[in-house]
């Protein structure tokens, strides 16, 4: 029965010189860019710098600063323990918690209790496939473009950039005519626009999925951001959350799937206006909301915030430098202990099934396993993020491998008594007049050879 | 409303899978394939969408010679339901459909070459339903009159699923004769089973269609269908109900159920849990903010520029790992020499014990 230990490992020192410099700025983010090259910025560990109670670098109220790399500024208010736990606490924010990491392990308890309310953020994965889909109900009303290529190009590709430690991406795009969201919006005479109630949602998205298609060769996990753009007859669309008010980002996420943005078109000046309409999507305003969109769906939300926390928006490339640790750490557990349960698996397969064959690439595919899994748990041990999660994820790649080889299906290897169970019945009503007559041959063979020393 | 959102997040999954199987074929089986496509028109209604439905038909129903009607299959009689229908995307059809490819799907075990549509790509919160029907006996079930699967073999797939989270709630459902055996073997979590009959009873047929000349359905596929009608994907009727589809009175056999391995209370699992796909859903509220006015992006980690081949198929036989690898063991099977060669003794011997005059009582 495995279980999972963590520690923080703190280490105090005095600032230096440079340090001091860099702190005298104005403001905490100014502080936080040039304190960022004099720091020693391996994943998975954190810097962080104590200021006097009275400084003026956090602003009033805040007691803590966390920046967009690996450092934090926290403000030394009250005592020595307080302060102590509360470096603590900034440090469970901004790396893994005891519950993050069981969290990241609950699928994998072999038991099998299951809570429902287990992660339901994308499982660690090789690679992930993004596809990113407009959908036009209404082409005779609306022509629309995107830019999706420049927009990809602009902002998705840097926080995708961010994330290719963490997995391959591969983006693709789609435009889709004539799809219809599978429920019709009330209309509302007050604010004289159509609206989505929260509980009709989980039904929009089955007659559209049917369309959406992926690659056909890649077997990664797809993500799927729609963009749609409501019929001339239902414009204008808002989306409704439970209390009946309308929502910002006009904009849905569905746990493992994807997300879906409703935008809006302009009425037209002059109700005389030509159809169709020309809709020029502004991307930057729909990447704002998929992206954060991507975030959730990996599990990054900046909601559950402790108070007189400031967080830095970590701007175009998506997410911050800690952000992405917290990913890692939480991938890693997850990968250790998903090679663990294949390889216990397969060794209990291969155990009940005496005369398998196991081909010699299967065999060297465990060994790998077995060794990459050793020096990611060795890695974690020691606090080396990078290192570890590589080699777990050698591990995961080679115990896949390992476990689904074709050649290993239970069926094909019969044990022997079954062999015996099948040929018995054939041989034995034959072999009984056989047997006797060899009987009887043998038998009347002695008595002729009998027979004559008898005559004498 | 706080009721219906509760019940919603209580089954955890957040996608469904259905594996559809009909393992007869030839003409006289018509009502195994009508029973598989009707279910598989009711879980396409209900929302799962083709990509994570995997189809096993035999397939020749519809272009059958027999066929009065050709590229139709019809499940009621007076032919008002064309369940072949336009749309219908058989994944492995005719002679692929075997036990060996059925327990490939199961576990993954599938070679590199197949395509996505033929694949399983279930994770741990995928709810899996599993419709077979065909020909069946005590422990066993008939694969197109050459091969049979046993509940033994079944249990262990499952087992396999469930050791590599495969699945996060499985039902299976039986349509055979004495289907209640098949899920006697089960030993792994989460999962539900259903069967039309219990061992040692016959499932029945419905009805037959005098102008096409056989039977159409199968009884207990009949009435759930006429149950699943009235599903709609934001209906709230559970297990309970499904339990209760088909009586003995209207079934004349005793459907059975197993649900001693699920972990929830069947009162609350909804129809729609598998049957459906009815997708958990969170509003958005946060965003980011983008700077607008970045130009095109350097990557930090630029992509090195392949040299490019030529392009060339893909191997599909790893050719490399053949020649080393260590020849396979295979099954042993005695020589055909072996069987003349075993006539010639028995012959010789009779002959030599009974005396030759015996001959002529043979020849």
């Amino acid at each position: 029965r495995a279980s999972v230990t963590s520690r923080y490992e703190m280490l105090y020192r005095s600032t230096t010189a440079q340090e001091e410099a860099a702190l005298a700025a104005a403001t905490a983010r100014e502080a936080d860019a040039a304190l960022h090259p004099l720091q020693d910025a391996t994943l998975g560990s954190l810097t962080m710098y104590v200021v006097s109670e009275t400084s003026s670098l956090l602003p009033q109220g805040i007691n803590v600063y966390v920046g967009k790399h690996r450092s934090a500024l926290v403000r030394a208010v009250g005592s020595l323990a307080a302060l102590q736990a509360r470096l603590r606490e900034v440090t469970q924010v901004m790396s893994f918690t005891a519950s993050s990491i069981a969290a990241a392990l609950s699928d994998r308890v072999p038991d099998g209790q299951l809570s429902p309310d287990a992660r339901r953020y994308l499982k660690s994965s090789l690679g992930y496939e993004i596809t990113f889909s407009l959908l036009n109900p209404d082409p005779k009303s609306h022509t629309v473009d995107w830019d999706i290529e420049g927009a990809v190009n602009r902002y998705v590709k840097p926080v995708l950039d961010k994330l290719s430690l963490v997995a391959n991406f591969s983006v693709d795009s789609q435009i889709l005519y004539y799809a219809v969201l599978g429920v019709t919006p009330r209309y509302d005479k007050e604010s004289s626009s159509f609206l989505l109630s929260a509980h009709s949602l989980p039904h929009v998205i089955n007659p559209v999925e049917a369309r959406l298609g992926s690659s056909a060769a890649s077997l990664y996990p797809v993500l799927n951001f729609l963009l749609y753009v409501p019929e001339r007859s239902h414009s204008p669309l808002y989306i409704q959350d439970k209390d009946g008010a309308p929502v910002s980002t006009n904009a849905f996420h569905s746990p493992r799937w994807g997300g879906i943005m409703v935008y809006n078109v302009e009425a037209p000046a002059s109700p005389q206006a030509s159809l169709p309409l020309h809709v020029d999507v502004d991307m930057a305003q729909v990447m704002e909301v998929f992206l954060a969109q991507l975030r959730l769906l990996f599990g990054l939300s900046r909601e559950e915030v402790p108070p007189k926390f400031l967080l830095d928006s970590p701007g175009n490339e998506g997410l911050a430098d800690w952000e992405l640790d917290h990913l890692l750490w939480a991938h890693t557990v997850e990968n250790v202990a998903t090679v663990s349960t294949t390889l216990t698996s397969l060794a209990q397969l291969l155990d009940k099934i005496g005369n398998i064959v196991i081909k010699d690439d299967v065999a060297s595919e465990v060994y790998r396993a077995v060794a990459s899994v050793q020096s990611a748990v060795a890695k974690l041990s020691l606090g080396h993020l990078q290192s570890a999660f590589q080699a777990s994820k050698e591990a995961v790649t080679s115990s896949e491998r390992a476990f689904f080889d074709p050649s290993l299906l239970h069926l094909l290897y019969f044990p022997d008594d079954q062999k015996f169970a099948i040929y018995i019945p054939l041989f034995l009503p034959m072999a009984v007049p056989i047997l006797l007559s060899l009987a009887k041959i043998v038998r009347e063979t002695r008595q002729r050879k009998k027979e004559p020393t008898k005559m004498d | 409303f706080q009721d219906q959102a509760e019940q919603f997040f209580r089954s955890g999954h957040t996608n469904n899978w259905a594996v559809l199987v009909c393992t007869s074929r030839f003409w006289f089986n018509y009502r195994h394939v009508a029973n598989t496509l009707s279910v598989y028109r009711s879980v396409k209604r209900l929302g799962i969408p083709d990509s994570h439905i995997v189809l096993m038909l035999a397939d020749d129903m519809a272009c059958n010679p027999r066929n009065p009607k050709p590229a139709t299959v019809f499940s009621h009689k007076n032919m008002e339901l064309n369940v072949y229908g336009d749309d219908v995307e058989v994944d492995y059809r005719s002679y692929e459909v075997t036990v060996e490819n059925f327990l490939r799907v199961l576990t993954g075990r599938i070679p590199p070459s197949t395509p996505r549509s033929k694949r399983l790509l279930s994770d741990d919160r995928s709810n899996i339903l599993i419709y077979m029907t065909g020909h069946g006996g005590n422990g066993f079930l008939k694969f197109q009159d050459s091969e049979e699967i046993t509940n033994v073999e079944l249990a262990d797939a499952f087992e396999q699923m469930w050791q590599k989270r495969r699945y996060n709630e499985l039902l299976f459902i039986i349509d055979t004769c004495q289907g209640a055996s098949m899920y006697e073997r089960f030993y792994s979590p989460n999962i539900m089973a259903l069967a039309s009959s219990q061992v040692g009873e016959d499932s029945l047929s419905h009805q037959p269609d005098l102008g096409i000349g056989v039977h159409l359905m199968d009884r207990y596929t009949f009435y759930v269908l006429e149950f699943l009608e009235e599903i709609h994907p934001a209906s709230q009727t559970n297990m309970n109900d499904l339990f209760q589809v088909c009586p003995k009175s209207l079934c004349v056999s005793t459907p059975g159920h197993r649900t001693d391995l699920f972990r929830r209370d069947p009162q609350n699992v909804l129809i729609t849990d598998f049957f459906g796909s009815v997708r958990k859903v969170e509003i958005t509220t946060e965003t980011i903010s983008l700077d607008r006015d970045v130009a095109g992006f350097e990557s930090k980690f630029p992509e090195e520029e392949l040299a490019t081949e030529p392009l060339k198929y893909a191997e599909q036989l790893p050719v490399a790992q053949i020649i080393h690898q260590k020849p396979k063991q295979k099954d042993w099977h005695p020589p055909g020499g072996f069987i003349l060669g075993l006539w010639a003794l028995i012959i010789m011997v009779f002959f030599k014990t009974y005396g030759i005059k015996h001959m002529k009582h043979v020849f």
